[in-house]
């Protein structure tokens, strides 16, 4: 009689495969890592980040968090969110949901494939960050992971949410968009208050601003931001119960 | 296993089957009912085909058998499990192929299979399944690029990855090529033997008449009738002959004043003419003397008992396409 592999197996081989294909897709690599880059990059040549600095705070170090929090934006929400609608569009969401992976394997699977993909965007963004001079707070580092995590899990809710609502065109074009507008205004690179003055308050009830606020508080100062992780935390169970009622697997 | 044999238990049975879809703003908002309450019994060793037009609600009875579609009224048991809330342990046994395939676009055949079978404790021989479905000349072609009777192919042996006890194939010969078409039904009837409860569903009666063991006429959300093909095409109504006269000839005869008055007759297509009543033999050399007071030589002549087509039109008042 046929049997099930065992659970931790079906959604390590899952993971697997969906790490795999989003590192052989070239849209998927330039928006997890190249993008990132010209992100650190322009920011520690440019001045646009001067009026933040200070003695013993560089540009790098300011960049630097912003930089690891639009990582977990491009791959969890953008990466995975267009992956998932055209998995949805192709019928393959509900033919894995008739093996014994079935859908809580297949979400397992794909939490596996953006925690790994992020892992390998923070040892890149790191180790180019270091060889610029960055010098991160010690103190704020296993903070640091932790929001990351916390980050991606509220990003995957919210592509997951747009993936399993509307057409694959218009999941492409929405998380595309807003990728950018985020990235720009929406507090994740550019600190709050290097925006205007209206924008700044705003963007920090957005998932991006906490996130990156939460990270430059940690990796800055070596400080837990409680107010950006409670925006943050608010966010992934917001758009986790949205995903759960609303996703549409055909 | 050996065949056909319906006193066992079946692997699937479905009771009183509803579904609902909707509300839906082509209908002004209100909800429709597709499943008004389908019964069915499949077995192993049997293939047991669900026939019926587009939108007759034949994917829907599926869908709802496999756990991936919830219903609204109505019981399905899946080897002896409700597949409503499936657990991994009930869909290892179970195969499906679905009707868009599933497979996702960028993937390589090959790669796929293993994938799949890595699914399961006891996978079937992958390497067995490529060569007998003649997979390998494509094995590394992405899934994107082939034609339609290699993705189906491939869906196939996506099915039969897990080595299932209960298979389901929906429209399975849908773009199929004629060779692809004898593989895949050379396979369907092997593995029937092998003891496997195969269900698919098609609007092809041929695909019913050449692949299953037990019919199930779907229409309007409803199973109509049911039997084995000989028994459906020998369930003659009292008030009924059972024999058609089919023949091609010039297009434009006045058919229907040169058969005699007892029987019927109308020209289908130009050219193409069928008669129907009760037949005896007599009537032929009416028609033949017809023909030849004509000057008409048929060029096609046919004699048959009453098809699954006939079966169907008389239980569903539709014509198949």
């Amino acid at each position: 009689m046929s049997a099930p592999a065992p659970l931790a197996r079906r959604i390590a081989l899952q993971g697997g495969y969906e790490t795999m294909c989003m590192l052989r897709n070239g849209e998927q690599l330039i928006l997890a890592i190249v993008l990132p880059l010209l992100a650190l990059v322009g920011l520690a040549v440019t001045p646009l980040l001067d009026p933040l600095t200070s003695p013993g705070t560089g540009r790098v170090d300011i960049a630097t968090p912003g930089v690891l929090a639009l990582c977990a934006m491009s791959t969890a929400f953008t990466g995975q969110g267009i992956a998932t609608g055209f998995d949805r569009r192709y019928g393959v969401l509900r033919f894995l949901s008739t093996t014994p992976l079935g859908r809580t394997g297949l979400i397992a699977g794909k939490a596996v494939a953006v925690a790994v993909v992020l892992g390998l965007q923070v040892l890149v963004i790191s180790a180019v960050a270091l060889l610029m001079g960055w010098s991160p707070s010690p103190a704020g580092i296993a903070v640091a992971i932790l929001l990351l995590a916390l980050g991606a899990a509220a990003f995957t809710a919210l592509g997951l949410l747009v993936a399993g609502t509307v057409r694959p065109e218009a999941t492409l074009a929405i998380t595309n968009l807003l990728w950018i507008l985020l990235a720009a205004g929406g507090g994740i690179v550019i600190p709050p208050e290097a925006l205007p003055g209206q924008l700044a308050g705003l963007v920090q009830l957005l998932p991006s601003g906490a996130l990156g606020e939460a990270l430059r508080s940690a990796l800055l100062a070596g400080q837990f931001n409680f107010t950006a992780f409670l925006v943050l935390a608010g966010w992934t169970v917001l758009s986790g119960v949205a995903a759960v009622r609303w996703f549409k697997w055909s | 296993m050996l065949r056909s044999n319906r006193s066992d238990p079946p692997c699937l049975n479905i009771d009183g089957l509803v579904k609902d879809f909707g509300p839906l703003p082509s209908l002004e908002g209100k909800m429709v009912r597709v499943l008004d309450g389908v019964a069915l019994q499949a077995y192993r060793g049997q293939v047991t085909a669900l026939l019926g037009a587009n939108g007759a609600g034949k994917t829907t009875t599926i869908e709802c058998a496999q756990g991936l579609l919830s219903r609204d009224g109505g019981t399905v048991s899946l080897l002896g499990e409700d597949p409503a809330r499936a657990t991994s342990s009930l869909r290892a046994r179970v195969g499906v192929m679905l009707q868009d395939g599933g497979l996702p676009p960028a993937a390589r055949p090959l790669a796929l299979l293993r994938h799949i079978a890595g699914m399961y404790s006891r996978p079937a021989d992958i390497d067995a399944l490529v060569a007998r479905l003649g997979i390998g000349s494509f094995a590394g072609t992405p899934v994107r690029r082939l034609s339609g009777g290699q993705k189906q192919r491939l869906a196939m042996a996506a099915a039969l990855a897990g080595d299932p006890e209960v298979l389901f194939l929906d429209e399975p010969s849908a773009g199929l090529d004629p060779q692809s078409r004898a593989i895949v039904f050379d396979l369907v009837r092997e593995l029937r033997d092998e003891g496997l409860g195969i269900v698919l569903t098609t609007h092809l009666l041929d695909d019913a008449q050449r692949l299953a063991d037990y019919v199930y006429i779907v229409d309007a959300g409803r199973t109509v009738t049911h039997g084995t093909v000989p028994d459906l095409i020998n369930a003659t109504r009292p008030t009924e002959s059972g024999r058609v006269l089919t023949f091609e000839a010039v297009p434009g005869l006045d058919v229907a004043s040169i058969v005699p008055g007892h029987l019927s007759a109308v020209e289908t297509r130009p050219g193409s003419y069928t008669v129907t009543g009760p037949l005896a033999a007599a009537d032929l050399a009416v028609l033949a003397q017809a023909w030849d007071a004509a000057g008409v030589m048929p060029t096609a002549l046919q004699l048959s008992p009453r098809s699954l087509e006939d079966v169907f039109l008389e239980v569903s008042g539709k014509e198949l396409p």
